[in-house]
């Protein structure tokens, strides 16, 4: 298959699952026992009267069937519109993109530095199989990779901002201050510990899945050629090691976002960051449909995007897959 | 230029969770290699050959016990001479294909091969090309990936990594496996070309009939000891002048010899040496 | 070329944190732990002492909820493991009886997967309106996409080999097949397949119920330990954040690495 045929299959298959991640997540969205009315009165829920209630219900078409509901969510959503929310009383579109603006930081920084770390740990560490740095890498990677997200930030905060008081314990800047008055710097020390405990999680999976690479290369007949030409373990980790695990984990890096993005959900709520992750949690909680449901097709169509990435690559840059497409 | 005295493989397994035992691979294996021939190791699979091959090289897994010595230009090959001297003065062209890089053109291997053998960065590349071209593969072949060279080319570049080192002692591990004749003769000249510029090369093989048309001296392995060693000349008429009975019956069964004679069935129930 | 594995310490390990285990799930009964009792004249006491781990603000013991929490962890995790690898194996199966079964399958799991797993979590304890059912529900139901499809690609492969093709071509019916040659083949896949899922179940429940849409916030869960934590924190109560977090820690690598050796083992 030509790597452009190829292509457009899958963005045809990434518009599909899309249309699945949408129907299933409203299918659920209608299961939910909570009753939309109240969900959108929240606390002024018994200053209504039902007459009142029926206008809510008519006027957000809480009255019609749900599969009336569906469609015309649907139409609303081809037109680009994504709906209202109304816990925040604006567009869902706008409120995603506000708060996406403020997560890509802590998430991009976040993945970076994490697939960065990740590989040279897992190199490090499959270069010689069995070494102390080996056994220290290994079990750093299993505990972090045991560990509950929300509790390493919970011992960040703990450790670096009440104790030492180095960062600060909450927020993207100070309270009180407009988010246009907050210098740069000051948002860097409000993202810190956030990054860092987000990063610090991120690793083990990279590292490990690096770190088997290696050590099946080493195992492998290739290493034990280049050992019999003379090559140090580092020789063959630094010329070869570095060409078999880098395309893996750059993959894997691309197919984790999801990962990601669930542990900057909790992270950001630990850390009370106004990020993307805490609006969903608000969401969920507050039962705001719209949103949720604008968010789940938003993470959707960004972890496919990555997934997708991920797949690219490997065709265009691995030479045995090339030969065989073209 | 080698001297194999006595040598003894043993490897660790675990017969029960905790219970380690030892396999004897190889048991007390004498063999001397000389500058300028072509020494075959013959045996079924299983003999302990490429395993010879690894000890000699010193590549063995951790917690190998060997026994026994080895001299390499009547000096011991300890472990760590035998660190020094790999890719410099021993060289091994590995039996299995998959021992080329497969994300890494030919010319980039063998110039890796060439760096490790202490060549400077200069001339590396150079050298590379050369080996190359020596061996008849063109500048396609030298920029192209493992999987797009035929069985034949792989080997060569193989064997070119092991030519570009200048190592003085070559171990060719089943080199003619998988190949049709003419490219197997191919290679089988090449090795004969190393030897006749007075390098030692010792060529592992299963099959006596690739090892008789090149090699001056031939030893037979069956099962981790050493059967016979004898000059190339004995393997001749109805094998008169080979000793153990092994040996004869290899020789009687290849398909140009009297496979029929009785003598091969006496030799097979001869009590098993391990 | 490669070195013997040290079975003996692998043997050990199981051993080793299979006890951990079981002690920890027994707990219950050689303990008589009171998670719920309250002591009003010790509140928010630092560990040390009569109270080995410290009190929370209403003065419980914080090592008898972190036990009972973990026992809770272990339980629901357990429960969602196993009906998540029923899921797994049942539309994986069910993928091998046709083509268009099979890709309905696989854009299922496609679709699952392009989800990011909390996403889904939330929406799904959202649709069953939270609760110790919802939780487990809800972690089954987003953890057996990935195990689904390695099966699936089991069956697959199994169904082309020879000895299922001779079976049908003695004329066998598609259950027989399923039941007496597939389904045996991938039981141990199963079994590691679960293993595998129960950390991940565990952490996930815990996730949930620390954003408040998971078990119910009476029970002495670890994320309601943590989230009550989090209230604390700022003002130096450090034991409430930090060992409820550490228990579900030890626990959960005492699983990941019970699976890791059992599965090498196997």
């Amino acid at each position: 298959m030509r790597v452009t045929q190829w292509l457009a299959f899958r963005l045809l298959r990434l518009g599909l699952v899309l249309l699945c991640v949408a129907t299933l997540s409203f299918g659920l969205v209608m299961l939910s026992p909570i009753d939309p009315v109240d969900a959108y009165l929240g606390p002024q829920m018994a200053q209504v009267s039902p007459e009142q209630r029926a206008i809510i219900a008519h006027r957000w078409g809480f009255d019609t069937p749900p599969a009336a509901q569906f469609g015309h969510w649907l139409r609303q959503l081809l037109s680009g519109d994504l709906g209202w929310s109304h816990i925040y009383n604006r567009p869902v579109s706008e409120v995603i993109g506000e708060r996406f603006y403020r997560s890509i930081a802590l998430l991009g920084s976040a993945w970076l530095l994490s697939a960065l770390v990740g590989f040279v740990l897992g190199v490090m560490a499959g270069a010689k199989e069995g070494s102390l740095l080996d056994r220290l890498i290994s079990a750093y990677a299993y505990i972090t990779a045991s560990t509950p997200t929300f509790w390493l930030g919970i011992l960040g905060l703990l450790l670096f901002s009440v104790y030492l008081g180095w960062t600060p314990v909450c927020c993207a800047g100070p309270t009180g201050t407009l988010s246009q008055d907050v210098s740069t710097l000051t948002r860097l020390h409000h993202l810190a510990l956030p990054v860092a405990t987000l990063t610090l999680l991120g690793i083990a999976n990279i590292t490990l899945h690096t770190r088997s690479r290696m050590v099946a290369l080493m195992r492998s007949d290739i290493a034990t050629h280049a050992f019999a030409q003379g090559a140090s373990r580092f020789d063959v980790a630094w010329r070869q090691g570095l060409r078999h695990a880098s395309l893996p984990a750059l993959t894997l890096a691309f197919a984790s976002l999801g990962e990601l993005f669930g542990g900057s959900i909790l992270i950001e709520q630990v850390f009370a960051y106004p990020g993307l992750g805490q609006a969903t949690v608000e969401a969920g909680l507050r039962s705001d449909v719209p949103l949720l449901l604008g968010i789940a097709l938003f993470t959707a169509l960004f972890v496919s995007v990555g997934n997708l990435i991920a797949d690219t690559l490997y065709r265009l840059v691995d030479p045995r897959i090339g030969q065989t497409s073209s | 230029m080698l001297h194999i005295d006595q040598l003894t493989l043993q490897l660790p397994y675990y017969r029960r969770w905790w219970q380690r035992d030892w396999a004897t691979c190889f048991e007390n294996i004498s063999l001397t290699i000389l500058p300028g021939e072509v020494h075959a190791i013959v045996g079924a699979s299983g003999a302990g050959k490429s395993l010879l091959a690894y000890t000699i090289l010193g590549l063995l897994p951790e917690g190998a016990k060997t026994n026994g010595q080895l001299f390499f230009q009547s000096e011991p090959l300890t472990p760590a001479r035998q660190q020094r001297l790999r890719g410099r003065e021993l060289a091994l062209i590995p039996q299995s294909l998959n021992a080329l890089d497969p994300l890494a053109r030919s010319q980039r291997q063998v110039s890796w091969a060439a760096l490790r053998a202490g060549q400077p960065k200069a001339t590396a590349w150079q050298s590379a090309h050369q080996a190359l071209t020596h061996y008849q593969l063109d500048e396609h072949a030298q920029r192209a990936f493992p999987h797009e060279l035929s069985g034949g080319m792989a080997r060569r570049v193989l064997t070119a990594m092991a030519h570009v080192s200048h190592a003085n002692l070559i171990i060719a591990d089943e080199p003619s496996v998988g190949l049709d004749p003419q490219q197997r003769d191919r290679v089988l000249m090449a090795l004969k070309a190393l030897a006749d510029q007075g390098k030692a090369v010792i060529l592992i093989t299963h099959d006596l009939r690739h090892a008789l048309p090149i090699a001056d001296n031939v030893t037979i392995m069956r099962q981790g000891l050493c059967v016979e060693t004898t000059t190339t000349a004995a393997f001749q008429g109805h094998g008169d002048a080979l000793h153990s009975g092994y040996a004869k019956a290899l020789w009687h069964a290849l398909p140009d010899n009297a496979f029929t004679s009785p003598i091969i069935m006496n030799a097979l129930e001869e009590p098993s040496v391990a | 070329m490669r070195p013997t594995q040290p079975h003996l310490y692998t043997l050990g390990y199981i051993l080793l944190s299979g006890s951990l285990l079981a002690l920890l799930i027994s707990s219950h009964w050689w303990l008589g732990t009171t998670p719920a009792h309250m002591q009003f004249d010790a509140r928010l006491i630092p560990p040390g002492g009569n109270h080995w781990l410290g009190t929370d603000a209403l003065g419980r013991e914080l090592w008898a909820r972190t036990l009972a929490g973990l026992r809770i962890s272990f339980w629901v995790g357990l429960s969602a493991a196993l009906l998540g690898t029923t899921i797994a194996l049942s539309l994986a199966a069910l993928s091998t009886l046709s083509r268009q079964m099979d890709a309905l399958v696989s854009l299922l799991i496609d679709t699952l997967l392009s989800v990011p797993h909390l996403i889904l979590l939330l929406l799904i304890a959202f649709a069953l309106g939270g609760g110790t059912q919802a939780v487990i529900i809800a972690v089954a139901l987003t953890h057996w996409p990935s195990l689904a499809r390695v099966l699936r690609a089991e069956l697959l492969t199994l169904r082309h080999a020879p000895y299922i093709r001779i079976s049908r071509s003695l004329g066998k019916s598609r259950g027989f097949i399923l039941f007496h040659h597939l389904l045996p083949h991938v039981l141990p896949h199963c079994l590691v397949g679960a293993l595998l899922l129960f950390p991940h179940a565990i952490l996930h429940e815990a996730a949930l119920t620390f954003l408040g849409v998971g078990l119910d916030p009476s029970q002495p869960a670890i994320g309601v330990l943590l989230a009550e934590a989090m209230r604390y924190i700022t003002a130096g109560y450090w034991w409430l954040g930090v060992f409820p977090g550490l228990g579900l820690l030890m626990m959960v690598l005492c699983i990941d690495r019970l699976a890791f050796h059992l599965r090498r083992a196997l």
